[in-house]
């Protein structure tokens, strides 16, 4: 049973480039961005479209290997191969890019990607509390409105981001309800179709239009869920997907893990629940708000990061989960090592089975991430 | 009720018939075409337990071969069957170690047979029965052999985990004149020190149960036990234990 409005984000593959590439040839600006830590609100309130760039398929790595090493996360690589390759169309139309110096790997690797394209980097702090680092990172978003303002000829007013704070605001509201659809046992939509709606309306150049497809849709699955109708029953065990990013291509573990009887219910990761359960404060300065939510995102990048143990253990009540899939992508150090003192802070509070798989974008272990998951899920049932 | 329990691994299928007790069972290399292995050992078990096709209530089907089983009734993984097959054998068991032709696993049990937790090692064949299997080659030596020669020497260094590297690396000490013993006690410990590192990832409680095809080998046993610092339990037949297990589960226990 899959909601009927699957078909038009399913359709939004093609009209997405169809949109970015006629709202390039209308003048708009495009301004490319890597991760969570990217404040969108100061691209729209410059008058671009922010897109997400983060490499997602393994097709561009073996180009990407030319020159990064083989060992390093496949979301680095496939990132860097889209680029050097240019097969991605919204990198393709891309004015500006904007990243952040996460984890070493990309910072590293933006070095070499600055070669293709005007970029701006944020120089992120490692830590979240205190003045020090509010007050570096405030300095860093600020010369991103200038940058802006200068590279696109244009003024940012407080007005300008008060309305992309609202604007945002309202689409994480969006997605945090639909996300939150899936705390109903069982829940009305799959982890496949989830991650489909959520990737793919990240390339929409209209948010406004994105918005209300995601209401519309949650409007379909509340009365799917008044009918009764779910892809799942009371007892397909439900699984957290924990860790980093994965979207379209990188999807194969909740894959497997919905052809295995299990239901992802929810990810923590920052394509998903991360980017939308929390939002910019309306009440304070407008470029002050926003440098605050951003800094607050829980990744691994940062030490410590005890946010993210907290957010994992409150997704874990609300969504009723009986495990835990901890995803690290091979050489994502800070994931992988952080994956035991989260397997030791969800344990310390419940009984909670959990699996960490590491993994990268190729096919190649597909055999044996079955056994793991399906072991996983012969443990819960 | 009689059952059959089929476990088709990477490099033997394993089948036990059992209906409360063990009836019968066979083992044998499962070669290139696990479907054909998987009825072929069946076919023995049966053989060796004097009971018809027709006698077998129900045939669960475990091991990387169980999807291409298809009078398989129910299927069942490996660590599922495992837990199960050691509780039965050692009753007091609370972690089991397999190390089989591909995998290695430590997997943490419930009093009642049930897998509380579980780590494999990743992709690639590091401290897996391969891993041996490869290096004997090297050595142009058995498994017996590695284990004998392996006992009361002073262990060589062999640092590479991966098997291709660990390769290149005995290719080398041989060169230099290390003695086969040394180096077939080094290729032991490595295998320990992978072993150490799922230790690590899930409880590790006494008693343990040692099974898959390597834990044929008593002195390799007797090195991992030393190098690990834990006794084992040692089935009389480690491979079966997963066939086993997967009967027991055709049972309803």
């Amino acid at each position: 049973m899959r909601p009927k409005l699957m078909k038009e984000f399913e359709a939004l593959r093609e009209k997405n480039v169809m949109d970015i590439k006629k709202a390039k040839m209308e003048g708009k600006r495009v301004v490319g961005m890597y991760c969570l830590y990217s404040p969108a609100e100061i691209a729209v309130a410059a008058g671009a479209i922010p897109v997400t760039l983060c490499g997602t398929r393994q097709d561009p790595i073996t180009a990407a290997e030319k020159v990064l090493p083989r060992n390093l996360c496949p979301l680095i690589k496939s990132s860097y191969g889209f680029a050097a390759t240019d097969t991605c169309p919204y990198f393709h139309f891309a004015d500006l890019l904007i990243a952040e110096t996460t984890c070493d790997g990309k910072k590293k690797m933006y070095e070499l990607l600055a070669e293709f394209k005007p970029m701006q980097i944020l120089q992120l702090p490692q830590k979240q509390d205190g003045v020090e680092a509010a007050d570096y990172w405030y300095t860093e978003v600020k010369k991103l409105k200038n940058r802006l303002e200068a590279e696109f000829a244009v003024t940012i007013t407080d007005d300008d981001l008060r309305a992309a704070i609202n604007l945002l605001n309202d689409e994480r509201r969006s997605l945090k309800e639909l996300q939150d659809m899936c705390q109903l046992k069982p829940s009305p939509i799959s982890g496949m179709d989830l991650l489909t709606v959520l990737f793919l309306r990240g390339f929409c150049s209209d948010k406004r239009e994105a918005i209300s497809m995601v209401d519309n849709l949650i409007l379909e699955l509340k009365d799917m869920v008044s009918h009764g109708l779910s892809p799942f029953t009371e007892k397909t065990p439900r699984i957290l997907l924990a860790g980093v990013p994965v979207g379209l291509g990188s999807h194969k573990v909740i894959q497997i893990v919905e052809d295995c009887g299990g239901n992802v219910v929810c990810f923590e990761s920052c394509g998903a629940y991360k980017a939308a359960f929390d939002q910019v404060d309306v009440e304070k300065e407008p470029l002050q708000a926003i440098a605050e939510k951003y800094l607050r995102t829980p990744c691994s990048c940062m030490s410590p990061n005890q946010g993210r143990f907290e957010l994992v253990v409150r997704m874990i009540d609300e969504f009723k989960i009986d495990g835990v899939i901890d995803l690290t992508w091979q050489a994502c150090h800070t994931y992988n090592v952080e994956s035991f003192s989260l397997k030791k802070y969800i344990q310390a509070g419940k009984q909670m089975p959990f699996l960490q798989i590491e993994t990268d974008y190729s096919e190649s272990d597909v055999e044996q991430l079955k056994v793991r998951i399906e072991a996983f899920l012969e443990m819960i049932r | 009720m009689l059952t059959a329990g089929i476990d088709v691994g990477s490099t033997a299928s394993k089948a036990v018939i059992f209906d409360g007790t063990i009836k019968g069972q066979a083992v044998i290399p499962t070669g290139w075409n696990p479907k054909e292995a998987g009825l072929r050992v069946y076919q023995e078990a049966l053989q060796d337990a004097g009971f018809a096709e027709d006698d077998v209530s129900i045939i669960v089907g475990t091991g990387y071969g169980r999807i291409s089983l298809p009078f398989v009734e129910k299927k069942v993984t490996e660590i599922t069957c495992h837990a199960k097959g050691a509780k039965y054998l050692f009753p007091r068991t609370k972690t089991v170690i397999d190390i089989g032709g591909q995998d290695s696993k430590v997997i943490s049990i419930n009093e009642d047979g049930s897998v509380a937790d579980f780590v494999m090692n990743d992709k690639c064949a590091a401290g897996t029965g391969r891993f041996l299997q490869v290096m004997t080659g090297v050595l142009d030596i058995t498994l017996e052999e590695l284990g004998q020669m392996g006992l009361d020497v002073e262990p060589a260094g062999i640092n590479s985990m991966c098997t291709v590297f660990a390769e290149s690396e005995i290719i080398g000490l041989l060169a230099q004149g290390v003695k086969k013993g040394a180096i077939a006690s080094g290729i032991i410990n490595a295998i320990s020190r992978k072993l150490l590192s799922l230790t690590g990832r899930v409880p590790c409680n006494t008693e343990i149960t040692f099974s898959g095809g390597v834990a044929n080998n008593p002195a390799i046993c007797q090195l991992l036990s030393v190098a690990l610092g834990l006794d084992f339990n040692v089935p009389a037949d480690p491979q079966i234990v997963g066939a086993l297990g997967a009967a027991i589960i055709g049972c309803g226990q």
